[in-house]
């Protein structure tokens, strides 16, 4: 019961964010700055991430591959599979509810327990549409934070396969660009899309329905981390499950 | 003027917080709520605010009934009061000069000369000197304090509210928040309200006084009256410390 009352909680916070706008000109410059929070922030960890694990992931396959009857080029295609599939859109964004969520829990949470969620609420704000609207604004842009994962990651692998010794460049390159099926990118935006919302969302719900002190400001950051990976993995498997199969 | 009728409110529980006040605030003066901690000062006062919708009764604001009005003249109504809050709920990501505009930002067609310049017109009214470029965190309590006066006047509201404005303060510079609260309230004839358990305020300010115990409206007078009131509750809880009992009792003497 508990939790059907919470997600209930959550559908009508989503509903309150979109009523009672405010004004235009401040909107835009709330946009402006969690673009560069949440986003801009956010690519360098991406970067670094997507291109070690890109690598790690052309190693592993290619260590995995110990019969000489499969081509070379097969690292290349798994390597991409692997990344452009899971890693760049599922895996980067279970990070990034660690580093974007638990910033927006907490900074939302401290405005709760500061009372200055109040304070917008008495000067007839609607807190909801000033805080939470932005975010997911700038989380639109996310889908090209994923894109640069997925350019990143392969170019790690390739770094690894080459200077490894695991293929060349021509092998690994002709691997990237076989049985290529564009609806598989698809799906991967599809899902990174879902993500967004999730990311820009669930952490809002706990920062700002939170209750308590500076303590608990921390608490519902942890706790808003393992809820928005969850509902990641569970949307990643439903989004899967229809699309793909 | 704010008439506050038959006023309950309850959050689902089995028990009333508010069980049922009936009182009224005037306009120019400064109008004290006091009570022990949990009495449900700060219900009553987020009731006043608009924040909490009462579970019964009516507040009435200058003859209009909040809960009858149109959303659209409960906005409008709502730009017309200020708040200070207990712990001055500053916008730490703004400066000292942008919280102070921000309600004029929100709801004004100024352009940022004219913000600046109304800003900096109760900067000055509140003593705030050197402050301009801060961050809330850089500077300290007592000036957050007159920051978040400032912010609250900078709009002229016709009612102010403060949720104990000068808890964690020393007492000098509470009195003087409470002489600055008190003057701006006279200057510019606001229906002021204020959420306090510091006795100095009391008896400093005190224009009216609400009694609060228990959700319930004990006893109501002034700064005059509280002194020679025979009501037990609030004689118990005002002068809790034999400092105030002598006090009194000096006082009580001398106006014989
Ligand atoms: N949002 C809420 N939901 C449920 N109960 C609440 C809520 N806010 C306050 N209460 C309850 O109302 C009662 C009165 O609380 P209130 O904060 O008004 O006390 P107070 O007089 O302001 O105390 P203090 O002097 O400590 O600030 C408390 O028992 C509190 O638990
Ligand atoms: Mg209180």
């Amino acid at each position: 019961m508990g939790y059907l009352k919470e997600i209930g909680a959550y559908f009508m916070m989503i509903k309150g964010v979109f009523i009672k706008p405010t004004k235009t000109s401040v909107l835009r410059n709330l946009i402006l700055k969690e673009i560069d929070d949440l986003i801009i922030g956010s690519l360098g960890i991406v970067c670094f991430i997507s291109f070690f694990v890109g690598g790690v992931v052309a190693i592993q396959t290619a260590l995995n591959m110990d019969n000489p009857i499969l081509p070379k080029s097969l690292i290349g295609f798994a390597s991409r599979q692997s990344i452009i599939l899971e890693f760049a859109p599922t895996f980067i964004s279970i990070i990034m509810a660690g580093k974007v969520g638990s910033f927006i829990t907490s900074s939302i949470g401290t405005m709760r327990v500061t009372e200055q969620i109040d304070a917008l609420e008495v000067m007839g704000i609607n807190s909801l549409n000033y805080l939470v609207f932005p975010k997911i604004i700038a989380m639109l842009f996310y889908p090209f934070v994923i894109a640069i994962a997925m350019f990143l990651g392969i170019l790690g692998g390739y770094a690894a396969a080459v200077f490894g010794g695991f293929a060349t460049g021509d092998q690994f390159i002709q691997g990237l660009q076989e049985d290529f099926v564009p609806f598989q990118l698809v799906y991967a935006f599809i899902k990174t899309f879902i993500f967004a919302l999730l990311l820009a969302t669930i952490p809002s719900y706990f920062g700002y329905y939170m209750k308590g002190g500076a303590l608990e400001v921390g608490k519902a950051s942890t706790t808003s981390f393992v809820w928005t990976s969850v509902f990641i993995i569970l949307s990643n498997y439903l989004v899967t499950q229809l699309l793909l199969s | 003027m704010i008439e506050v009728k038959e006023l309950k409110k309850g959050f689902g529980g089995d028990e009333l917080v508010l069980k049922g006040i009936s009182t009224t605030f005037e306009k120019g003066k400064t109008n004290l709520i006091i009570g022990q901690s949990g009495s449900g000062k700060t219900v009553f006062l987020k009731c006043l605010l608009g924040l909490f919708r009462p579970t019964e009764g009516k507040i009435v604001y200058d003859g209009e009934a909040y809960s009858e009005l149109s959303s659209e003249k409960q906005r409008t109504l709502r730009e017309q009061m200020g708040m200070v809050f207990q712990g001055s709920a500053l916008f730490d990501s703004m400066t000292v000069e942008e919280n102070i505009m921000f309600p004029l930002k929100m709801f004004t067609k100024q352009r940022k000369a004219e913000r600046r310049e109304r800003a900096n017109e109760v900067i000055k009214r509140v003593n705030l000197i050197n402050a301009n470029n801060k961050l809330p965190s850089e500077i300290s309590g007592g000036m957050q304090k007159r920051v978040a006066i400032a912010r609250a006047i900078v709009n002229n509201p016709k009612y102010l509210f403060c949720d104990e404005p000068n808890s964690g303060l020393d007492p000098r510079t509470a009195t003087l928040i409470d002489n600055l609260v008190q003057e701006i309230t006279h200057e510019y004839d606001i229906t002021t309200i204020i959420n306090t358990h510091d006795m100095n305020s009391v008896m400093e300010i005190g224009e009216k006084i609400v009694f609060l115990q228990k959700g319930r409206l004990a006893w109501e007078g002034s700064k005059e009256t509280i002194f020679r009131t025979d009501n037990e509750d609030v004689t118990n809880f005002v002068y809790s410390s034999d400092l105030f009992k002598k006090v009194r009792e000096a006082v009580i003497k001398e106006h014989q």
